[in-house]
């Protein structure tokens, strides 16, 4: 049988040639993710910013009437709605900010959902319910300083870890690419304006892990190489780490991809914005290992001497049959 | 690398199997389950609210209230404690200001006395020996008694104990089925009741302290005082939202009253007379004989029935009530009238308690949700599985059964623990799915690599699983960071997202690096093969 390979053997392609270029591409999108967060602002859910939210389907109709559905709801006097879209065009979310005083007297936003679930069964006889979510501001204030540290702690532990593991230089490294996925995520939330809410914190944890498991299986590649081949030059040596990872960078991204079409389209509709999240961060992810992580190691001047050789100076370099050198 | 002892064999195959088990009574879920030999373990994984349907609501107290009540019942015992002393210590007027108690002695020779009778209403607070009140004398006479920190916080914890208990009693009155009734941090408390699909009973249930108080009518205040909201002296004001006289307000006397928390029974019924639905409400012995004193040196006079701080009515004492029961009347329906004797039989809160959050999600999504869930983790898992058999051949074969292993694990592991699998948690199994294949993606590779160095089979695949496997630890420690924090701050649903991830890359490690690897073992033992097809 022949089995499939999806990197022909002994590829080398100079990754590191267009470091300086791919840094400043990054760089350029860093500042524009920023940009885009600062201007278009990102549209939190409820639970970041409290309020309700009222999930609907509309069970008879194919297209629910969102144009009359926020017209409706505004003549309640409670301002205006957020409605969108969720997975199928008959279902919609209804988000409301809670009335003021709701903090003092939570029957303020019992009554507000009583009326706006009142008006949409009177109106809409198809309509169903699937969900009210009603969250006060001392709450999602909390949540949102949890999510908050929970993405600083991850990356910083993240980054110590592997400083302990590594040298200073690979920590460094490992946060700079970090940095960079977390903030082209957040640009991308800010450009679809999907929602932000609790699952796509999950969804960035996840990115941050998974994009750490890239850099990793990089930076052990390195290390490897770095004691082994300890003449070599680390432009030739990065490109050679990465060249050899490049089959298992491939496959693995594949299989992730796989599963994340499998749930952006047959998976539930509430989870849509995670899973577009974390196929992007797949993308975002692989790349910064090569054009953020490992171009570090240049400018922070690793060399074979970052770590102390197990054996006598000189090491084992071992070369059975190996990839030529290159320059 | 061949050299793969029995023992290692017949210990992993045994840790599999007992996970295996364990995530059988999961996957028969519902009717099945019924049939289900006793001597199998019968754990099962729970389901969050987001796939089950119902309500999650999560309630606060408000600790200023709880200091507030504290203070009151100080001052009563203080009165009661003067009044008994013997001779009867005189006192001024007890002020409540600024959170502390403070009063003068009249008789400068009784300061000692009244020390000596305060001093056995304050007790150890805490483990640090701090008393729960400070007694302090200043100017020779004025007496302040203050509450401590420390008293202050076992009295909330306290209150959020017994709110957490009279909650759940009053979720069992509904007959509910299987609520979640936690305590969270200091002043809240989270009540999950799956298949709830309307919460508005509950909320109503929940937001009720049921303060019954029982007090008498300051019938000589002038009515126009009383309107303004203007108490006479020595009574206190209440909005009286169904009074016959027309008035909002009504006074009634401070002291003197008694409160309802001293019932056996409560039950909703009808009035004789009327036929309005009334509340039937059953004193202890030590209640029924305060009501009886309080009925009968009252005879002819007007006393008032008040429930959280709103009078519902204020019926004439016909005679004295001896026998230990009563009847609340007031503008109630019958629905009304039985929920508030739920409330009653189940104890008054003792601190008001706000819903902070609310999520509730209907049964249709919640189904809908677990289908769509299993549909995308099937045909995810399946194009996987496909596409590591295509690159991977028999390794890739390993590797699947590996992680059809791991999913088995999984559940296993979430059932022992009664861990909830959520709608998040769904994903992330197809995430470990993706994941879990790393593992064998990155030792398959590296066993290519060696094969083509030139090494020869069986020490390909030895060196193949030996620095893969540095990496493989690396990057799941880092992995396994990312779900703790995940878990430490995320809430609910997303907590079950972090559960599935953690136990995910621990099961995964073992069976695509372990399992794998015995398999492997053994396959090149038994047929040494020259050539490796990978």
């Amino acid at each position: 049988m022949k089995l499939l390979k999806l990197v022909p053997d002994n590829t080398n392609i100079a990754f590191l040639k267009w470091r300086n270029i791919a840094v400043a591409i990054s760089i350029l999108m860093i500042i524009g993710s920023m940009a885009l967060v600062a201007q278009r602002g990102l549209n939190f859910g409820v639970d970041f910013i409290g309020g309700q939210m009222i999930r609907t389907t509309f069970t008879q109709t194919t297209d629910a009437p969102i144009s009359e559905l926020r017209e409706k709801v505004g003549e309640l006097g409670y301002g205006d709605p957020t409605i969108q879209r969720f997975g199928q065009p008959n279902e919609v979310s209804i988000r409301m900010k809670l009335p003021d005083g709701a903090d003092q007297d939570p029957e303020l936003a019992n009554t507000m959902a009583d009326q706006i679930t009142s008006m949409l069964r009177a109106d809409y006889p198809d309509v169903r319910i699937d969900g009210v979510d009603s969250v006060s501001g001392k709450v999602s204030e909390e949540l949102l300083s949890k999510g908050v540290w929970s993405l600083v702690g991850a990356m910083l532990a993240i980054t110590l870890y592997i400083w302990i593991r590594f040298e200073w230089q690979f920590g460094a490294g490992a946060l700079f690419a970090l940095f960079h996925d977390v903030s082209l995520t957040f640009g991308f939330f800010a450009l679809t304006q999907l929602e932000f809410n609790l699952n796509i914190v999950a969804a960035l944890l996840t990115i941050i892990g998974y994009s750490l498991n890239d850099t990793i299986v990089v930076y052990d590649r390195i290390r490897e190489n770095l004691k082994k081949y300890r003449k070599m030059d680390i432009i030739a040596l990065l490109d050679l780490s990465v060249n050899e990872t490049l089959a298992r960078t491939v496959m693995t991204s594949l299989t992730m991809l796989v599963a994340l079409v499998a749930l952006i389209i047959w998976g539930p509709d509430v989870i849509f914005g995670f899973a577009a999240a974390m196929f992007l961060g797949v993308f975002i992810g692989t790349y910064s290992s090569v054009y953020m992580a490992a171009p570090i190691l240049i400018w922070l001047k690793v060399g074979p001497d970052s770590f102390v050789p197990p054996e006598t100076a000189g090491g084992k370099a071992e070369k059975l049959g190996g990839p030529e050198e290159v320059g | 690398m061949l050299d793969f002892p029995r023992w290692k064999v017949i210990s992993i195959s045994l840790l599999l199997a007992f996970g295996v088990l364990m995530s059988l009574p999961s996957l028969f879920f519902g009717e099945s389950h019924k049939y289900w030999p006793t001597f199998l373990p019968d754990e099962t994984i729970n389901l969050g609210l987001d796939l089950s349907g119902g309500s999650h609501i999560l309630l606060e107290a408000n600790p200023t209230d709880v200091a507030e009540t504290r203070l009151q019942t100080m001052e009563e015992s203080v009165r009661a404690e003067m009044r008994r002393a013997n001779p009867r210590i005189n006192i001024g007027d007890i002020s409540r200001k600024d959170g502390v108690l403070s009063f003068m002695v009249r008789d400068s020779t009784q300061v000692d006395a009244a020390r000596e009778a305060l001093l056995p209403l304050t007790t150890g607070a805490g483990l640090t020996g701090q008393r729960d009140w400070d007694i302090e004398v200043r100017d020779d006479t004025r007496f302040v008694v203050s509450p401590t920190s420390a008293g202050l916080d076992s009295a909330v914890d306290n209150a959020m104990d017994t709110a957490t208990d009279v909650i759940r009693r009053r979720i069992d009155e509904m007959g509910t089925r299987e609520p979640t009734i936690i305590r969270q941090g200091d002043t809240r408390i989270v009540v999950q009741v799956p298949g709830l699909e309307d919460p508005e009973a509950l909320k109503e249930l929940l937001g009720k302290t049921a303060k019954l108080e029982f007090k008498l009518v300051d019938f000589e205040a002038d009515p126009n005082a009383v309107s303004a909201g203007r108490p006479p002296v020595g009574s206190q004001i209440f909005p009286y939202p169904d009074n016959p006289a027309g008035l909002p307000n009504i006074a009634v006397k401070r002291l003197g009253g008694i409160s309802g928390d001293k019932l056996t029974d409560a039950g909703q019924g009808f009035d004789p007379e009327t036929n309005a639905p009334v509340v039937n409400i059953t004193f202890d012995t030590e209640g029924g004989a305060k009501f009886a004193r309080l009925t009968q040196n009252n005879v002819g006079r007007p006393f008032a029935i008040i429930l959280d701080g709103v009078v519902l009515s204020a019926p004439n004492i016909n005679e004295p009530i001896l026998g230990g029961s009563a009847q609340i009347s007031g503008n109630f329906t019958v629905e009304g009238a039985n929920q508030l004797s739920i409330a009653l039989r189940s104890g008054a809160l003792p601190v008001e308690l706000q819903v902070v959050e609310e999520r509730t999600v209907g049964p249709d999504l919640g189904a809908d949700s677990i289908r769509k869930g299993m549909i995308a983790a099937i045909i995810g898992t399946a194009a996987v599985l496909a596409f590591m058999v295509v690159t991977y051949g028999r390794f890739g074969f390993y590797a699947n059964f590996a992680l059809a292993l791991n999913l088995f694990l999984i559940l296993g592991v979430m059932a022992i623990f009664n861990a909830t699998l959520t709608l998040p948690g769904i994903a992330g199994f197809i995430l470990t799915v993706g994941s879990a294949v790393d593992a064998n993606v990155l030792i398959n590779e590296r066993i290519r690599e060696e094969r083509r160095r030139g090494r020869r089979v069986v020490q390909a695949v030895e060196v193949g699983y030996k620095e893969a496997s540095r990496a493989i630890f690396d990057a799941n420690i880092t992995n396994v960071i990312a779900g703790l924090l995940l878990f430490i701050f995320g809430s609910g649903p997303v907590r079950g997202f972090a559960v599935v991830l953690i136990i995910g890359i621990i099961t995964s490690v073992f069976t695509a690096v372990v399992v794998t690897r015995m398999l492997v073992a053994l396959w090149l033992r038994r047929t040494r093969p020259q050539e490796l097809v990978i």
